[in-house]
């Protein structure tokens, strides 16, 4: 059998780089001695995720909280970490480096594995390859550490604590090992103590222990808190393949035309038919659909359409692109249409009700898609409760295509039938200093107060807004007619946050 | 679930039932296009009279609301709707298209309501127009409700076309100086499915009904006969 090749590439500055280029892009990067560091939410405030350089030479940790390290650094300039983002910028790493062999997976959140095992040569042996793999991840602004060994284990540590790009081959596996640290074996932190504790500093002071003592000492423990189990799998007595995962699958229909045309739609039932066969073939449906025509004089235009559940139903995809044809700029005329459907999803086919009626289910979410397309995805929006007090926060507009997650909101207190936005001011009588209005005067028109609920007291949500907001008191109010009105009082006459208080109509009741 | 509708007589001087009462409903609501239009154009008093004929627990709503409506009568406010409907919003400029998506949403299976709102008078909105959302309305079994305000109430096609105003709320059982439950007058002007009559409703959001009682001009007892047609709906 063959030994494998494994290669571990670690991006020690993953997260910093990656927020560093999302900055360039957008032409908001700091200059480089600024010290700027990530922060995620830790159990005590804000911890340090990652921190550029001018922070690591200012000497920041990672892992200690912001405040402590502001004392070290008056002038640190924090930004949150985008943690799952860079989740994803990694997964799509992980597809990107399939250029140098087809078993890619990740490794963790700032790190890739590759097995070249017989792909090497390709490159012209391992140590260009490796050389190549630096010199492409650094185009992409990347810093990366790199090793290839015969085993997962041996290429992760080497990587991380050995020579640069270092090659380990079977036989030097041992001695290459043996002068490592014991953090070079992917142990937790809790027996990395344990074994520092017991004096044992290198994977070679480990490996000497008797392996019946060692296993005994160990044995309940799990794999990431198991010397025995990790040292087997760098020595690799201990099996651990690269099991990669396959990239999304791609559709696409394209139609070849014997002359430039200026009008598409002929063509596009065509193309649905063969996309959505493609389609339900591999048990697919798409969210988004991109058709794009190439012209005669070389330029490209395109129109986007998205669905709200995943769909292989090709007249209901060739709707949707209804009005929108007419957006193409044909020019002197196109030669090539392609349809990429992208954000495909997996569904199952399942039977239609016995009965032969339709799915009401199917029925919604085609209409959200018509009137998605046709008035766009701002306009066709669901309303979904959040957990807020102040009134125009209880309500967030989700887009309809979105999947809406509900939550459980308990609301006690009657509240209006429509809401007003924002808030119109009117001109109040009432009873100084909090009494309820008698008469108020809203878009010129006189309202004299004859019954009032309330008042029900809001205070400001001081973690989100400003320390000057005031608070409000607001007041059911029906006036002379019977009409019913939501009004508020904002702030109190001695509150210190302005003049007098100024009186609102913010909803209609029924 | 549906909603009770109770007929109890009304006089403004005392809330003492007569004895003619009748556990009816004066009106037919089947699932048909209906005109409303409210007594000023800002008068939310519309909105919960059809929400009352809605239940809580049935599927989607589709609401559609041209510019002007938004901008002068504000938005839907799911919080005071009810949390557990289901609402989907479409924010639109112009009439025709509010019109357009209206008997688009008509044609969906699952929706329980659509609900239209027009500011004044477009042209668009003939008795063409109308024709269509009414014919659509019954062929899709979905009831369809087209909120007029600032309109004059032209030749259309809609099935029954009912005036609506606040009236003064019933008291509060807790508080003498809070509105309780809301109550409106509504008058259907015109009608195929029943006979055309004018009531006081009262909505009792805790139990989810309406009640309808005859409406009195200066105290004095309506005929009879206005309350003809009655019959349970729910």
């Amino acid at each position: 059998m063959i030994p494998r090749r494994i290669v571990s590439i670690f991006l020690p500055f993953f997260a910093m780089e990656r927020w560093q280029k999302t900055a360039e892009r957008a032409n908001a990067a700091p200059p480089d001695d600024v010290p700027i560091v990530l922060a995620t939410e830790g159990p005590h405030g804000p911890v340090i995720y990652a921190a550029n350089r001018a922070a690591r030479m200012a000497g920041i940790n990672i892992g200690a909280r912001v405040v402590d390290m502001r004392a070290l650094c008056p002038d640190l300039h924090v930004e949150y970490a985008d943690v799952a983002g860079d989740t994803a910028a990694i997964n799509k790493l992980v597809l990107w480096a399939r250029r140098w062999c087809p078993w890619t997976v990740a490794d963790g959140p700032d790190g890739l594995v590759l097995d070249t095992t017989g792909s090497d040569h390709l490159f012209g042996g391992e140590a260009a390859m490796l050389v190549e793999m630096e010199t492409r991840l650094s185009l992409l602004g990347l810093t990366a550490q790199l090793a290839v060994a015969p085993t997962w284990g041996a290429a992760w540590g080497l990587a991380r604590y050995g020579k640069t790009r270092s090659i380990c081959t079977l036989d030097q596996l041992d001695a290459q090992l043996a002068p490592m640290p014991a953090t070079a074996l992917r142990l937790d932190s809790e027996t990395l103590l344990l074994l520092r504790r017991l004096g044992l500093k290198t994977i070679g002071a480990l490996a000497d222990i008797p392996r019946l003592s060692l296993t005994r000492r160990f044995v309940r423990a799990k794999l990431s808190g198991n010397p025995v189990l990790r040292l087997d799998q760098a020595t690799g007595t201990l099996a651990e393949p690269v099991s990669s995962l396959d990239a999304p699958p791609r559709f696409q229909a394209q139609s070849c035309l014997a002359e430039p045309v200026q009008d598409p739609t002929p063509h596009l039932p065509d193309l649905c038919d063969k996309l959505c066969n493609a389609l339900a073939q591999a048990g697919f449906g798409c969210r988004r659909l991109h058709l794009v025509v190439y012209r005669t004089d070389g330029e490209i235009s395109r129109v986007d359409v998205a669905t709200s559940t995943p769909s292989r139903d090709a007249p209901h995809l060739a709707r949707l692109f209804d009005d929108k044809l007419e957006r193409i700029n044909p020019g002197f005329g196109f030669d090539l249409i392609t349809l990429t459907a992208s954000a495909v999803e997996k569904i199952d086919k399942v039977q239609p009700r016995l009965d032969g009626s339709a799915d009401e289910n199917l029925h919604l979410s085609r209409l959200i898609d018509r009137l998605t397309a046709r008035f766009g995805a701002r306009s066709v929006t669901r309303p979904v409760l959040k957990e807020s007090h102040i009134p125009e926060r209880a309500e967030v507009r989700l887009s309809a295509l979105t999947k809406a997650q509900t939550e459980p909101v308990q609301t006690a207190n009657p509240r209006p039938i429509r809401l007003l936005e924002p808030p119109e001011e009117v001109q109040v009588l009432y009873a100084v200093p909090e009494g309820p209005p008698a008469q108020f005067v809203w878009r010129r028109q006189a309202h004299r107060v004859t019954r009032y609920g309330g008042p029900e007291r809001i205070a400001p949500e001081w973690w989100r807004d400003r320390p000057s907001t005031r608070l409000r008191d607001y007041f059911r109010i029906e006036d002379q007619n019977g009409r019913r009105f939501w009004m508020y009082r904002e702030g109190l006459h001695d509150d210190g946050r302005g003049g007098d208080p100024r009186w609102f109509v913010h909803g209609l009741f029924s | 679930m549906g909603f009770f509708v109770q007929c109890l007589p009304y006089t403004s001087v005392s809330h003492q039932p007569l004895s003619r009462n009748r556990r009816v409903s004066p009106v037919r609501q089947a699932n048909v296009l209906s005109d409303m239009f409210p007594a000023t154009a800002t008068d939310a008093g519309v909105i919960g009279f059809i929400l009352s004929h809605i239940p809580a627990s049935a599927g989607p709503i589709l609401w559609v609301q041209d510019r002007l409506s938004r901008k002068e009568t504000g938005c839907p406010y799911l919080p005071g709707l009810g949390a557990r409907r289901q609402i989907l919003n479409v924010d639109l400029s112009r009439p025709a298209d509010v019109l357009w998506a209206m008997e688009d949403g008509l044609r969906c299976k699952g929706m329980s309501a659509v609900i239209g709102e027009v500011w004044g008078d477009p042209p668009t909105l003939n008795f063409t127009a109308t024709k269509r959302l009414a014919m659509r309305a019954e062929q899709g079994r979905v009831p369809c409700w087209l909120i007029r305000r600032a309109a004059s109430p032209d030749l259309s096609a809609a099935r029954n076309r009912w005036r609506v105003a606040s009236l003064p709320s019933s008291p509060h059982p807790d508080d003498p100086h809070a509105p309780g439950n809301p109550r409106w007058r509504v008058d259907l002007f015109r009608s195929r499915l029943s006979r055309p009559g004018e009531w006081v409703a009262t909505y009792d959001p805790a139990a989810d009904r309406v009640d309808f009682s005859a409406f009195l001009r200066d105290g004095a007892l309506a005929e009879d006969g206005r309350k003809g047609k009655c019959r349970a709906a729910g």
